[in-house]
């Protein structure tokens, strides 16, 4: 069972996350967690100093960690977006448009579940933070 | 009509094998209910009182025979032989089995269906004018827009787990059809001076526990830019809604609490972010869907003339035919509602009848009205009397559209599991009583919910009935003045609550003083709102 799946190639950040107060407050933390509640632009004037954001799931019906993640990668934030928390496989293909590229759930992945879900869909209907090109660019003629 | 290419279909086909790979989760005990819950929701699959629902979208309201056809297939393979019309324009299955839902899902997918997003915290199925092309009154045909926002809406991965539901509606004509102004996020196609086509944009509506109309967020949308415009409402939605009561999650309510304007300077600074993202959906691709809806090829030089000399027909005609923008068509309305009968519903082999019907006479068009009824958009009046006699004879000639024996009605109590009270009962008797005098009593709209959901648009009814459980039994609130047209408003109790047939004779005794006070012209709303309500109070609780 996979206790975290990660998808990128890079070193992993070894220090623990600190809340984004803490984070804000210290200069030379390069790990910060955004809790469900918190305002995740507070932290992209810091965001150079940024290797690591964990987003946290409270719970599956909570979706507020989707946009944190989409808001990072919109301000150009290319480093490791981790999620944790109440995280099923039927959620990452979803996170992982959004920008997540690494998960930590409560419960382990089956990582053939994980990989089914990961390579399930075909084709996206629209732009999200993960560079596929979507349906309607296909249609007229641009492969990205 | 819309027609699916590869890529639509393979991504309904993957949803299928998404579905039935989670529901194989579930049945080995690898996701536990409460994981699987979201999950069946997001594919339209309750859990109701005695067996699973399935909720099958109809995007727009609009389907063809063959469609009707799988339809009426799966009522007879999986179900009892009948489905049931909803209030947003889609069908309900009332006796599914999980073993099979992912087969069901698979069938419609083989006539381009589905039940994506028909159910849970999701951006659900696009409902519109259901006489869209047909109507004499609309600017444009609002269903490319439709299709164009189900893709949109479809699948959008930050959106996927919102705070609560989302309905979108689209119109295109000054008289709204559609309920509009009592969806979340609504826009109805408009032209500016220029002569430009784009959207005014609405949101913060919805119905449930706190009704709310929406508000105009947007005067004047350039259609490029739609795509930006849900992102944005979306987005600050999602991001500052509540979480932590589920009564509280609705974007009507933070709108409530953060006020209109505030709330609209939010959605315009993200909007102006997601501009520069530059994600909205080209021209190219709305000529692209458009093409899809355009007019079928009219006959002209038809003759305007119905031969009225059999009064049933003459009175169906009168009261289900709409003017139609082609000369020598109409546009038919056909009654789910028989005096007496189950609002909505609808067997197997009166599906196959309409279906027939559609293919013969409408240019294979149908659709689903959230007033649950189905229209027939394109009919010439020299075929009038034919389909009138073929749907007389399989028991869907009622002549009774916007009447008072009309009625909408949700499931109630004798299916749904969030139910207080009955609403089928409750719609069958007071549609026996009121059918003697609705000739009398002209355009009377009333609306039936089993609970505060609101599912049967209780407050938008001129006539509102509401559920509750009072102790342990069934009893109903009346309300007075709702409207879902595009002169909305919300309907206000009339005070204590009645048992069921309490609430009948109180509906008859406030009809009654419609009759006695109206003013020429006048609809029992437009009474109510001239006299007020009290007269109505002392008439029902003399």
């Amino acid at each position: 069972m996979l206790e975290v799946l990660r998808l990128r190639d890079d070193e992993p950040v070894d220090e623990p996350a600190v809340t984004l107060d803490a984070f804000l407050d210290q200069s030379n933390a390069a790990s910060v967690r955004i809790e469900a509640g918190d305002d995740v632009r507070r932290l992209l004037p810091v965001i150079d100093r940024v290797r690591l954001v964990e987003i946290d799931f409270p719970k599956l019906r909570d979706g507020r960690g989707f946009s944190s993640a989409r808001i990072l990668r919109e301000a150009g934030y290319t480093g490791e977006i981790k999620a944790t928390g109440d995280v099923l496989v039927d959620l990452i293909f979803f996170m992982r448009r959004c920008g997540f590229d690494s998960f930590e759930p409560n419960k382990p992945f089956d990582p053939e579940d994980a990989q089914n879900a990961l390579d399930r869909w075909p084709h996206v209907y629209q732009d999200a933070a993960d560079g596929r090109v979507p349906i309607w660019k296909l249609r007229h003629g641009n492969q990205g | 009509m819309y027609r699916y290419d590869k890529y639509d279909q393979a991504m309904v086909d993957t949803r299928v094998e998404e579905f039935r790979d989670q529901a194989r989760r579930r049945i080995e005990g690898k996701l536990t209910d409460d994981q699987f819950k979201p999950l069946r929701l997001k594919n339209g699959l309750y859990l109701q009182l005695h067996a699973y629902m399935l909720r099958v979208a109809i995007p727009y309201g609009t389907l063809d025979s063959r469609q009707m056809r799988m339809l009426a297939e799966i009522a007879r393979k999986y179900d009892r032989g009948y489905g049931h019309f909803t209030t947003r324009q889609n069908i309900q299955y009332n006796w599914i089995k999980l073993e099979e839902a992912a087969d069901i899902l698979a069938d419609l997918a083989s006539v381009e269906m589905h039940a994506i997003q028909t159910s849970g915290e999701s951006i659900r199925n696009v409902s519109a004018d259901q006489y869209a092309g047909a109507a004499a009154d609309e600017i444009m045909d609002p269903r490319p827009w439709g299709e164009m926002m189900r893709q949109m809406t479809n699948f959008m991965p930050e959106f996927s787990y919102l705070p609560r539901k989302f309905k979108i509606a689209v119109i295109a004509s000054d008289t709204d059809r559609a309920a509009l102004r009592w969806h979340d996020g609504a826009v109805k196609i408009v032209k500016n001076a220029a002569g430009e086509i784009g959207f005014e944009v609405y949101a913060g509506g919805g119905m449930g526990r706190t009704p709310v109309i929406s508000y105009k967020i947007r005067d004047f949308l350039p259609t490029d830019q739609l795509f930006s415009y849900f992102q944005a409402i979306l987005r600050v939605w999602n991001r500052h809604a509540r979480r932590d009561n589920i009564h509280k999650q609705r974007m009507k309510i933070l709108v409530l609490e953060l006020g209109e304007e505030e709330f609209r300077r939010q959605v315009e600074e993200e909007f102006e972010h997601f501009l520069t993202l530059a994600e909205d959906f080209p021209q190219a691709e709305y000529d692209r869907i458009a093409a899809y809806f355009a007019p079928p090829p009219f006959e002209t030089g038809l003759s305007e003339e119905i031969d009225r000399s059999d009064p049933d027909f003459a009175l169906w005609v009168d009261r289900q035919t709409v003017a139609h923008k082609a000369p020598g068509y109409a546009i038919v309305n056909i009654s789910l509602k028989p005096v007496g009968g189950i609002p909505g519903d609808i067997s197997a082999e009166q599906m196959d009848l309409v279906a027939d019907l559609a293919e013969r006479y409408s240019f294979d068009e149908l659709r689903a009205t959230h007033a649950q009824n189905l229209v027939l958009p394109h009919v010439r009046k020299a075929d009038l009397y034919t389909v009138w006699q073929a749907l007389d004879e399989a028991g869907l000639g009622a002549a009774n559209l916007d009447l008072a024996t009309d009625i909408i009605a949700c499931p109630g109590l004798d299916y749904c599991s969030l139910a207080n009270a009955r609403s089928i009962p409750v719609a069958e008797k007071l549609s026996e009583r009121l059918a003697p005098r609705e000739a009398e009593l002209g355009e009377l709209k009333i609306k039936i919910s089993g609970c505060i959901n609101a599912c049967g648009h209780h407050h938008a009814g001129h006539i509102g009935i509401l559920g509750v459980d009072k102790k342990g039994s069934e009893n109903y609130q009346l309300l007075l003045g709702g409207s879902g047209a595009e002169d909305a408003s919300q309907a206000k109790i009339t005070g204590p609550g009645f048992d069921e047939a309490g609430v009948i004779d109180a509906i008859e005794k406030a009809t009654d003083v419609y009759l006695r006070e109206r003013a020429d012209g006048e609809r029992f709303l437009d009474t109510y709102r001239r006299i007020g309500m009290e007269p109505f109070k002392e008439a029902i609780y003399a």
